[in-house]
């Protein structure tokens, strides 16, 4: 690119040309670290609020910020947060949002349990529970879309009505799966590695995968544009229903694999698993630097605000303060946060 | 003679009772911008739709480089290379330059992979060809940071990618400062340039005459004026044209040259 923006000096309307090229900014592909920046400024604003919030932990209480066992409990229970909060970076983006996977957290989980009670390998009763999963979310996703319901109040009644559902088969009763201590599939999906919980590394590849998808993959281009103008896409000829489908599809496949890794740590399914997993998720999407309005989105941020998230309930506990303030500093971090991605955002609809 | 590109040949089209178009002829040739100009219900946007294919005519020819062609569909439409791009809600803002020319039409290799290099090469060369070249903005600059004439541009860019011969613009100076036209009458120019046909739809007859190598004047459902630009002297003679058309038997003082700045409604 080496001519300024020049309209044709012949156009009989005359008057001031080239204005563009007289603007002050010039564009960040001038120097890659700036370019860096500007392109991953909310993944960055939210590291820097875990950094920031980490230090405070750590001058508050450096003795037990500085032991292993602190970090080994909060990256066994993460895990099962990214894999949901990853997928709803993709369902935010593409402008719906998904309520219902605590549920199917719980209903893939259970059909996990079923498989490995009646005696089969896990790893069956995890294919079972990611078909489960899928099979859900395409559900969901196709009372949304097809029944053109808003997704806010048809995923929260989806919650309730799997939820219940699972209530109601069971009759609250949990169910134990003490042979899977033995198995292959524990040894490779919840073990440790020299003290690490072997999960995290699970959750990362997932986090990896599902930012590639997000940013080099037909798949995320056109979520972010049918968030974006659905109207547009339309014309463009992406199927946009279908996409929507999909993300929601995508939910499933998540909370499936959420769920099967909350069984897989207590080695036992409980008829509310999942459930307290409907806020902090939540919480850790829009922390992590995704706006509500759909289009555009961090799939890194939001892992990045799952750990945040997942930290304040330890830190605010192992810094010396009551339970009581864990709520309080939840609130605060999730308030502080969107008002630091209002500054750092340009809003461009 | 250049090539015709499309024509219609009478075309009408009533909804119920009431005609939006009553036998309309109207052609476009390779390499040429015609510059549609119409009042408000003059039949325009029907006229659009029918050739873009959402609607179809109640009677009529329309011929393909110089072939009838039947079952005529939006479909048929995008193949015979035809594209419209409308003022608003054609991009998506929030999105980079790259990501709005390959809407729809990714760039993929290997399950759906995205070629990025390959991507942003291609659409340097769009906006080259189109003569959308900057130094402040690259292909993966967000389209929210750019103005609208620029905008209109990255529209065009795209409909270029899509092998369009013949793209049609719907108003696409309506809502712009002189500048922003100035930019896309330099776009127009560019795609002319390379062979590509233009239709050029406006109500404000300064714009569009600036741009067209001939112009039709639509009036209630019909082709009042077919007229090339060496016919034309002035902006102003195309005015008082309309007016006579629309005030038959002429309303005296509407033919003051103070008029002619006024944009014809």
């Amino acid at each position: 690119m080496s001519k300024t923006m020049e309209p044709d000096l012949q156009s009989p309307l005359g008057g001031a040309h080239g204005e563009a090229a007289g603007k002050e900014w010039k564009h960040p592909s001038d120097n890659w670290l700036r370019g860096f920046i500007l392109d991953n400024r909310a993944a960055l604003g939210t590291l820097v609020v875990f950094v920031v919030m980490m230090a405070v932990f750590m001058i508050a209480n450096p003795v037990v910020f500085t032991t292993w066992y602190l970090y080994s409990s909060v990256l066994t229970t993460l895990p099962v947060a990214l894999f949901v909060v990853v997928p709803l970076v993709f369902v935010v983006t593409c402008g719906e949002i998904d309520l219902s996977f605590p549920a199917t957290m719980g209903f893939a989980s259970w059909v996990f349990a079923l498989v490995v009670q009646a005696g089969y390998d896990p790893f069956l009763g995890i294919a079972a529970a990611i078909a489960t999963g899928t099979l859900l979310g395409f559900l969901v996703g196709s009372l949304v879309v097809y029944g053109g319901l808003s997704s806010l109040i048809a995923t929260l009644g989806m919650n309730f009505l799997l939820r219940g559902l699972i209530q109601i088969i069971n009759e609250g009763k949990s169910t134990a799966l003490t042979s899977l201590a033995d198995s292959w599939a524990y040894k490779i999906f919840s073990s440790q590695i020299y003290g690490i919980p072997v999960q995290i590394f699970w959750a990362i590849g997932f986090v990896v995968l599902s930012a590639l998808l997000y940013n080099r993959h037909r798949f995320g281009a056109q979520v972010k544009v049918v968030g974006d103008n659905p109207d547009s896409a339309q014309q463009m000829g992406i199927d946009v229903k279908r996409v929507r489908v999909k993300v929601f599809v995508f939910v499933g496949i998540g909370a499936a694999i959420a769920g099967t890794f909350s069984v897989m740590i207590n080695f036992t399914w409980w008829p509310t698993a999942g459930d307290g997993y409907l806020l902090p998720v939540l919480a850790s999407v829009f922390v992590g630097g995704t706006p509500t309005w759909g289009g555009i989105g961090t799939v890194v941020g939001g892992a990045i605000g799952a750990v945040t998230v997942s930290f304040i309930q330890t830190g605010v506990v192992a810094a010396g303060l009551s339970g009581f303030y864990v709520q309080f500093f939840n609130g605060l971090i999730i308030i502080l946060s969107l008002l630091g991605h209002k500054w750092n955002q340009a809003r461009y609809r | 003679m250049a090539e015709r590109l499309i024509e219609l040949r009478d075309i009408s089209k009533s909804y119920g009772q009431v005609y939006a178009l009553g036998g309309v002829n109207l052609s476009v040739d390779r390499g040429e911008v015609v510059g549609l100009i119409g009042d408000n219900g003059a039949g325009k946007s029907t006229l659009i739709k029918i050739l873009s294919g959402v609607v179809k005519p109640t009677s009529g020819e329309i011929l393909i480089r110089g072939k009838p062609v039947t079952g005529w569909s939006a479909a048929r439409s995008r193949d015979a290379g035809i594209e419209t791009v409308f003022q608003d809600r054609a991009l998506a803002v929030q999105q980079t330059i790259v990501r709005n020319i390959f809407m729809g039409r990714e760039l993929t290799g290997f399950m759906g992979w995205l070629k990025v290099g390959k991507e942003i090469e291609e659409a340097s060369r769009l906006m080259r060809e189109i003569g959308f070249t900057s130094k402040v903005f690259t292909p993966q600059s967000i389209v929210g940071q750019l103005s609208g004439g620029e905008r209109q541009g990255v529209a065009i860019a795209r409909a270029i990618y899509k092998q369009a011969d013949l793209i049609i613009l719907d108003e696409p100076t309506t809502a712009l400062s002189l500048t922003e036209t100035a930019k896309v009458f330099h776009f127009v120019r560019q795609v002319r340039a390379s062979g590509r046909s233009i239709l050029f739809i406006g109500h404000n007859i300064h714009h569009v005459f600036d741009i067209a190598d001939r112009f039709v004047v639509l009036d209630r459902g019909k082709v009042a004026l077919t007229a090339d630009r060496s016919e034309v002297k002035s902006a102003e003679d195309l005015i008082n044209f309309m007016e006579d058309v629309a005030h038959p038997g002429g309303l005296p003082g509407l033919h003051d040259a103070n008029d002619a700045g006024r944009a014809v409604r």
